[in-house]
């Protein structure tokens, strides 16, 4: 009870999330949460994240899909008055979360996302024939073949318009030294790793 | 009379050439208006216009003018003639200008115009002109009562612009409430941290200057006179009393702390941890430049919860209905006493509304957000004597308690304005002795007015103000409310108004010994003028005046003080036996001008409707309906007057038993929210026009033929249209049976 309204994870939230040293400037005004457009899909908009931030609600906040539902529309950085760049400290939360393994599980922009950064990782360009199959079996085997059936028109009219080259699905096109790229971003993770051991 | 010489010059520009006839006007002005030179000219405001004038003023000793030209409000500096009584017949805005350029109105627009110079002509011959009475001297002495940041800006201000300045402070220092401040909210850019509260450098300030005295342990005893010749009993620490004269005053008499004892919810006195905003200065001040300790016990303080809004913004019996306006800043600022001397404090302020004023206001409090001061939407319900506070967080919509180390309550301020003179004056009529032990509070001026010892209260037991045109002035002229007794602020605020007040009070004297008027006829050298012998010793004008200017003499008859008169001629209108005038607003000018007026007999279906019109909001209205062409009732006869107070019963039912068939009265909103400059005036209107009903009817007319209305400067569409339904009325009811 005593720990409510203390500031031990407003300091952890200041420390490892993007952007986070803005959380304790909003002003709880809601122009955030009157501006978002996925408003009512939500459990929290930004102004009750971060209250709940300031009321030391980790769990609650870590473990919640808020965050993760942000379409980066930017409506509320573009409105708030306190001039909090929202849709930045909304995807800090949500990496950060998901780092700390707090992500709900089977959430689809989590899912989804992971599967963007494997697939980009691999050839240093997004394969989408790849991600698009990827996608379809997100939820399983029978899932993935019911919803390529489904789709099976829209795959046709690409194919046709040469929107989509199957050959892709070989190994498709990248950039040239792929595991150039892979060792920057290893060495990036390395440096994270290490900024926020020291915290 | 003999030595007067009237002139009556008629302008044909703007257009009033061609709609009017002019050459009949100056006929009228000739033989019914009695003018001993008329004179028209094409473009009377140019410099050749005003020469004419000035020339007939300064070669044929003219010393009446009537310029039958545009309103009153226009061209002001053209036609301005010292010495010389003047009418301003206004044929621009009010008749030409309201009436369609077409032949057919062409009869009743000349008629309206031809009544208007009838009209000018009759005001004129009544007039004198205004001499000032001559009561008292220059005084550039002003008394300050109250000797905190207020009474002390005050001083430094008149000081400085070379006045002299007696400070009479209760307490044994000066400084007030801020010289018990560790800091105070910061006043200039960046405006993040305490700043200095800068009271030992107004106190070096006040005793290098040799013309400001300064009165420790002292009150006023008595204060008595007028603007220009105040004269004060102060009772010194010594136990004797010194009498002085003064020119002005300003109370500067400041505000107590709310008692948080009433506040048992938050268990104030029950635990030395719970202390209100003072309370937390006095631990900061003793703490000095070491860590604020636990009053209890003198343990280490981790967590301090500041509660906003304790017994303020309330509608609970016994607490305050309004906001303090510096509490939040100040529990910011508090805050930071923690927070800049140890960031790991937790320090959470709970608020319903954060309201930070003044330019200060939203960087300091972004400051505190960058400092780590938690600031948590909610209310609080209660705060136990161990410390737990319970409160009702409203963005996460949940109920909490949590543990403190140390409550802060933010009290408000109760303001210090003497005795509620109103109070004392109805508790009078209904209970009689029984009442006096109600009366509690000591007064603060001891005035000598018949209307009480302090000044009149205007809510919450804050000192007089007019609240919506002129802030400062108090319905007692000459004494003006600054600081936080007039309304709650903090110290930035308080300076401001402080000054703002000392040029007031100079103003005030300055006018005095000039014998002008102060706001909002300032300049006016006319003052009531009574005809004793008439007097029948009713008391109504010196209960009805609003700014208590009237005393009675020691044979009870009424004894006007001039200066603390502001000419609205509210006891012009009060008097039933019609003895109280001005010398250039009278009863006389004011009935010969309705008089005046031509009206037709029944046959001609051509009805005079009377408009008395305040100068300061309808008058100027109905020249903006002018302005923007807005056509009206072409029977209408407009008379401007300086407050609908100022109209006299009498005049009314002259005007109807004389042939007018309806009668508007024009004043400005009453009641709580008044607009009206005098206060009470168009109040006063509407409750003698409610009186003569009776009246009417006994005459066998009708009561809607009369009608007070209010009205507000914006009122431009409105007001016509008001006439116009007058005129329709008129149709519906018939014409007065008066005509003779």
């Amino acid at each position: 009870m005593s720990e409510q309204y203390t500031n031990n994870f407003l300091k952890e939230v200041e420390q490892n999330v993007e952007e986070g040293d803005w959380v304790k400037m909003c002003m709880q005004c809601g122009v955030c949460a009157g501006s978002c457009p996925l408003g009512p899909h939500w459990a929290h908009p930004p102004q009750e994240i971060f209250m709940m931030i300031r009321a030391n609600k980790r769990e609650e906040v870590l473990t919640s899909d808020s965050m993760w539902m942000c379409t980066s529309c930017y409506n509320c950085i573009a409105r708030c008055p306190r001039e909090l760049p929202i849709t930045h400290i909304m995807h800090g939360l949500a990496r950060y979360a998901k780092v700390q393994g707090l992500a709900p599980q089977n959430q689809p922009t989590a899912k989804f996302g992971q599967l963007f950064w494997d697939n980009l990782m691999k050839k240093g360009r997004v394969n989408e024939l790849k991600l698009g199959v990827a996608l379809y079996f997100m939820n399983g085997f029978v899932e993935g073949i019911k919803t390529a059936l489904a789709k099976s028109g829209l795959g046709m009219a690409m194919f046709k318009t040469k929107r989509m080259d199957p050959m892709e699905i070989l190994g498709g096109h990248g950039i040239k030294d792929p595991g150039s790229l892979q060792k920057i971003i290893k060495k990036a993770q390395e440096l994270e790793a290490a900024r926020t051991q020291s915290n | 009379m003999s030595d007067t010489k009237s002139a009556c010059y008629i302008c044909k520009g703007c257009g009033i050439g061609e709609r009017l006839d002019a050459g009949q006007l100056s006929n009228i002005a000739t033989r019914e208006g009695r003018m001993q030179i008329v004179k028209e000219h094409d473009f009377l405001c140019n410099a050749e216009g005003v020469k004419m004038i000035r020339d007939d003023i300064d070669n044929e000793n003219v010393n009446k003018v009537c310029i039958a030209a545009c309103s009153r409000r226009a061209k002001t500096e053209a036609f301005n003639f010292e010495g010389v009584m003047m009418n301003r017949t206004n044929l621009r805005e009010g008749v030409i200008w309201i009436r369609p350029d077409d032949e057919e109105s062409r009869e009743t627009t000349q008629e309206m115009a031809e009544d208007y110079i009838r009209m000018g002509c009759a005001d004129l011959k009544y007039m004198n002109l205004e001499s000032g009475s001559g009561q008292q001297l220059r005084n550039d002495h002003i008394l300050i009562v109250g000797g905190g940041v207020a009474g002390m800006t005050s001083a430094i201000e008149a000081a400085q612009a070379g006045y002299k300045a007696t400070i009479i402070e209760k307490s044994g220092e000066l400084g007030g409430w801020a010289g018990k401040l560790k800091s105070r909210t910061p006043s200039v850019a960046p405006y993040a941290d305490p700043a200095d509260t800068e009271i030992e450098a107004m106190k070096a300030a006040i005793d290098a200057f040799a013309d400001v005295t300064v009165h420790l342990n002292a009150t006023v005893a008595k204060t008595s006179g007028a603007p220009g010749r105040f004269s004060a009993d102060i009772a010194t620490e010594s136990g004797s009393i010194v009498t002085e004269n003064f020119g002005a005053i300003i109370q500067a008499t400041g505000f107590n702390a709310y008692d948080a004892n009433n506040l048992e919810q938050f268990s104030y006195g029950k635990s030395a941890d719970i202390v209100d905003q003072a309370g937390l200065e006095a631990l900061a001040l003793a703490a000095g430049d070491g860590a604020i300790k636990r009053p209890s016990n003198g343990a280490e303080v981790k967590r301090v919860v500041f509660v906003q809004c304790a017994g303020q913004r309330s509608d609970k019996d016994g607490e305050l209905s309004y906001c303090s306006g510096h509490c939040c800043s100040t529990s910011i600022k508090q805050a930071m006493y923690f927070k800049d001397q140890n960031p790991d404090i937790d320090t959470q302020i709970i608020y319903t509304d954060l309201r930070t004023p003044g330019s200060a206001g939203e960087d300091f409090y972004r400051s505190g957000q960058r400092k780590g001061v938690t600031f948590t939407k909610g209310v609080v319900s209660e705060v136990t004597a161990d410390l737990k506070v319970k409160l009702k967080d409203l963005i996460l919509d949940e109920e909490i308690e949590e543990q403190a180390d140390l409550v802060v309550l933010a009290t408000g301020q109760v303001p210090n304005a003497g005795i509620n003179i109103d109070a004392v004056v109805s508790d009078e009529d209904n209970a009689g002795e029984e009442a006096d032990n109600k009366i509690a509070g000591i007064s603060v001026l001891n005035l000598d007015y018949r209307q009480g010892p302090d000044m009149p209260q205007l809510r919450d037991g804050y000192a007089d103000s007019h609240f919506i045109c002129f802030p400062y002035e108090t319905r007692r002229t000459g004494i003006y409310a600054t600081g936080t007794v007039r309304r709650p602020m903090d110290i930035q605020q308080a300076k401001d108004d402080a000054a703002g007040a000392a040029l007031k009070a100079i103003q005030a004297l300055e006018n005095a010994a000039l014998g002008r008027a102060a706001h909002p006829r300032s300049g006016d050298l006319s003052f009531p003028q009574f005809r004793k012998e008439g007097c029948t010793q009713c008391k109504r004008c010196t209960v009805e005046c609003p700014f208590g200017a009237i005393n009675e003499d020691e044979d009870r008859y009424p004894e006007f003080n001039e200066s603390r008169c502001r000419r609205c001629g509210t006891c012009m209108g009060a008097c039933p036996v019609r003895v109280i005038s001005f010398e250039n607003y009278s009863l006389n000018t004011l009935g010969e001008q309705i008089k005046a007026c031509d009206i037709p007999d029944e046959f001609e279906e051509k009805p005079r409707i009377l408009v008395l019109a305040c100068e300061n909001d309808a008058y100027p209205a109905l020249d903006q309906a002018g302005m923007n062409k807005i056509t009206y009732n072409p029977f209408v006869r407009v008379i401007p007057v300086r407050c609908l107070g100022s109209i006299n019963s009498s005049l009314v039912i002259d005007a109807v038993t004389s042939g007018y068939d309806g009668v508007m009265l024009m004043g400005c909103p009453k009641g709580d929210n008044y607009q009206c400059h005098f206060v009470r005036g168009s109040e006063m209107a509407h409750e003698r026009m409610s009186k003569i009903e009776d009246t009417l009817k006994g005459q066998g007319l009708e009561p809607e033929r009369v009608q007070p209305h209010e009205v507000s400067i914006a009122d431009i569409q409105r007001i016509p249209q008001l006439f116009n339904e007058m005129g329709e009325l008129i149709g519906e009811i018939g014409m007065s049976p008066f005509k003779f």
